[in-house]
């Protein structure tokens, strides 16, 4: 699915991703952990095509496609989704307006043909469901005056709508009750197939619980120092990053 | 030198166009007329050395030689089809090159309660009314471009709504140029709401062709107690013409004013609205959107005057400004001394889409009472990035993205109209000048 390599990034000559190196496979969910400001959402970001940000090494491969040349709108109608650690409001933007010309431009870029209004609201109707979306935030301008758990429901919901290959969540958990974690997380284990793949950023086991990584990965200042298996989650959330801070000369050196 | 050309020359248009009138001369009508060009002729051209023209600069307008000759033309339904939609829902009332059109026009004597006819007509009718008001209202005196709109009048437009009537139709002005080359034409609306009355009013001015024409218009709106007056402006002239309009509006104690002043049209557009609270416990809203790309000009010039106490004012005007274009929004609120418990709201949010379109806000509070909650602010700014980057991130392209953040910043204003059909119209319109 996508291939990172030797990826270093600045923001305003400053280095924050100082070379890293991911392997995601079709059908596999990858979390990404790490404390504050260790490059988290840079990363989430650049892989989404921000361009505030400089690549400065290293590639990024997408399916064959060399993603960090490609412009954000591109690369989402390639197949990348991300959802927003902190999505903006659009004021006199609707829901139903962004879905349905992301929707278009997306079937556009890939020959296919676009939905007519009826098969539109009906393929809606069923992911409204599935995050159990509340009707009137259809018609609301995009996260306007939403709440914070409601902005992130609203990602998941349009992740759902744009069935991308690749679902990035940057702290979709954060910020979410019980319930919505639940239902949050029930949308995205409902997406998932063998033919997509999902990074999951996020500083809480809790959300794994649900969305059970294949792999996990910890961020510290800029470089992935350690990977595993779901166990290094329930490990960090037992032992805290100081435990990964104290250890990680023998992480890196191994 | 030309200055003084541009009022000799309509001084002679005058003169010579009155040499040709029969008993008009005498009426009533043209006495006001007469009375009117000596305030033209009396009055100093403004020049940018103006504060209230700083911006403006008019020697397009007053270097030019226009006539006052009103040509007849021949518009036939389908050049005005555009405006026609829903027919039977509205009353429409039409004036091609400043003259009213009865064919195109509905019945003027259907709606029940209210009095629609020429000035003229209303003048030799003598209706207490029309007498009563015309012309009369005070902040017309000494605005030149009001004295030259009194005294080239051809007909005028008198609208009166009777007491606790509500006009059953909205009305549709419709204010077209055809074959107009250097044509000035003397739009003049006079509107009287009686007490408790309601009227829902749509103007639209523009040309039927690219002909450069000058439009000098004036409206006068009474809104007497307990009356509601919602009025839509839509100034869609060609960019060859210019367009001066002044609106002023008497509002008496509980009565409610709402405009939607929108400007898309003309090379220059110049908007002078303003409103005074003569009674207490009244609200007016005065919103505007104006829309300009290449080398327009649109200018908008609004006063809201807070004489009595307990009145609320709301103001909001909206820009898109692109390639060399400018803007100009002065607006003040004027509280004074008795006005106690007043609540004013402005606000001017401009776009700018290049870097050679400008805009030049001056929001003004002007207050002298002191039991008084006003707010006034303007922002000027590029579309947002973060805005723009979301909508990518979603796979809507950059030209689509942009142009889904402008139609959503312009049509805000347009989504609070009431007819459904109006505000349709209105967005596929403002769709289609931001394309
Ligand atoms: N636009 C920016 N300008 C300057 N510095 C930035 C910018 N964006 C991020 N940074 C810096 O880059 C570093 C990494 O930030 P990032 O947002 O990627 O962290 P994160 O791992 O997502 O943290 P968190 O867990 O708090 O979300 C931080 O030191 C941050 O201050
Ligand atoms: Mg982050």
């Amino acid at each position: 699915m996508i291939e990172i390599r030797n990826l270093r990034v600045n923001i305003e000559g400053k280095e924050i991703l100082k070379g890293i190196n991911l392997k995601i496979n079709k059908g596999e969910v990858h979390a990404i952990m790490g404390p504050n400001g260790s490059g988290k959402s840079t990363l989430a970001s650049v892989l989404a095509g921000r361009k505030e940000y400089e690549v400065t090494e290293g590639e990024v491969i997408f399916n064959g496609k060399n993603l960090l040349e490609l412009s954000p709108e591109d690369r989402a109608r390639e197949g990348v989704f991300l959802a927003f650690q902190y999505p903006v409001e659009i004021p006199g933007v609707s829901n139903t307006n962004l879905l349905k010309n992301a929707l278009n431009e997306i079937k556009k870029y890939r020959g296919e043909v676009p939905l007519d209004a009826v098969e539109f609201l009906a393929h809606i109707k069923k992911k409204m469901a599935l995050v159990e979306l509340k009707q009137d935030l259809l018609s609301r301008s995009v996260n306007e005056g939403f709440s914070g758990g409601e902005k992130k429901r609203n990602e998941i919901f349009q992740m759902a709508v744009l069935e991308p290959k690749l679902g990035i969540l940057d702290e979709t958990d954060s910020g979410l009750d019980i319930d919505a974690l639940r239902i949050v997380a029930t949308g995205v284990n409902t997406l998932k197939s063998t033919e997509n793949s999902f990074i999951v950023v996020t500083h809480y086991q809790r959300l794994l619980n649900y969305i059970v990584p294949d792999f996990v990965h910890v961020l510290y200042q800029g470089r992935i120092i350690k990977s595993g298996n779901k166990d290094l989650a329930l490990e960090l959330e037992d032992k805290g990053y100081d435990w990964v801070k104290d250890h990680i000369n023998e992480f890196v050196m191994a | 030198m030309e200055k003084t050309d541009f009022k000799e020359l309509l001084k002679t248009s005058f003169l010579t166009a009155e040499v040709g009138m029969n008993g008009e001369r005498m009426s009533e009508f043209h006495q006001i007329r007469k009375a009117a060009l000596e305030d033209f002729l009396s009055l100093r051209v403004p020049t940018v050395k103006d504060e209230e023209w700083k911006y403006t600069n008019i020697t397009p307008i007053t270097g030019k030689k226009f006539t006052t000759d009103l040509p007849a033309a021949s518009a036939g339904i389908a050049e005005l089809q555009k405006f026609f939609f829903n027919i039977d829902k509205y009353l429409n009332i039409v004036f091609v090159n400043g003259r009213l059109n009865h064919e195109l026009s509905g019945d003027l004597a259907s709606l029940e309660g209210v009095t629609i006819s020429t000035i003229k007509e209303a003048f030799v009718a003598k209706n207490p009314a029309a007498e009563r008001y015309y012309n009369k209202t005070a902040e017309l005196k000494g605005n030149i471009f009001a004295a030259l709109n009194t005294s080239f009048v051809a007909e005028g437009l008198f609208i009166h709504i009777g007491k606790n009537v509500a006009a059953e139709k909205p009305l549709r002005i419709i204010y077209v140029q055809k074959n107009a080359e250097n044509l000035m034409v003397s739009p003049r609306n006079l509107i009287v709401a009686e007490k408790g009355a309601t009227l829902d009013l749509i103007e639209s001015y523009s040309g039927l062709d690219q002909t450069s024409s000058l439009t000098n218009a004036v409206t006068e709106i009474y809104a007497s107690e307990n009356a509601q007056v919602n009025h839509i402006i839509v100034q869609e002239e060609n960019h060859n013409s210019y367009y001066i309009n002044n609106i002023e509006i008497t509002q008496e104690g509980n009565s409610n004013y709402k405009s939607l002043n929108i400007a898309l049209g003309s090379a220059i557009g110049r908007t002078n609205m303003s409103t005074r609270f003569t009674g207490q416990n009244s609200e007016a809203t005065l919103n505007g959107l104006f829309i300009a790309g290449g080398t327009q000009l649109i200018d908008n010039h609004t006063m809201i005057d807070h004489a009595v106490p307990h009145c609320q004012s709301h103001e909001l005007y909206k820009g898109v400004l692109g390639g060399k274009s400018r803007g100009v929004f002065n607006g003040k609120v004027m509280v004074r001394q008795d006005a106690q418990k007043t609540n004013a709201i402005q606000e001017n949010k401009t776009i700018l889409l290049s870097e050679e379109a400008l805009i030049d806000t001056k929001p003004q509070l002007e207050i002298f009472a002191d039991d008084v909650k006003c707010t006034h602010g303007a922002t000027v700014g590029q579309l947002s990035e973060e805005s723009l980057f979301y909508l990518k991130a979603r796979g809507i392209g950059d030209q689509l993205a942009r142009s889904i953040l402008i139609n959503a910043f312009a049509d805000d204003l347009v989504n609070r109209i009431k007819l459904e059909d109006m505000r349709n119209y209105l967005e596929a319109k403002i769709s289609a000048r931001l394309s």
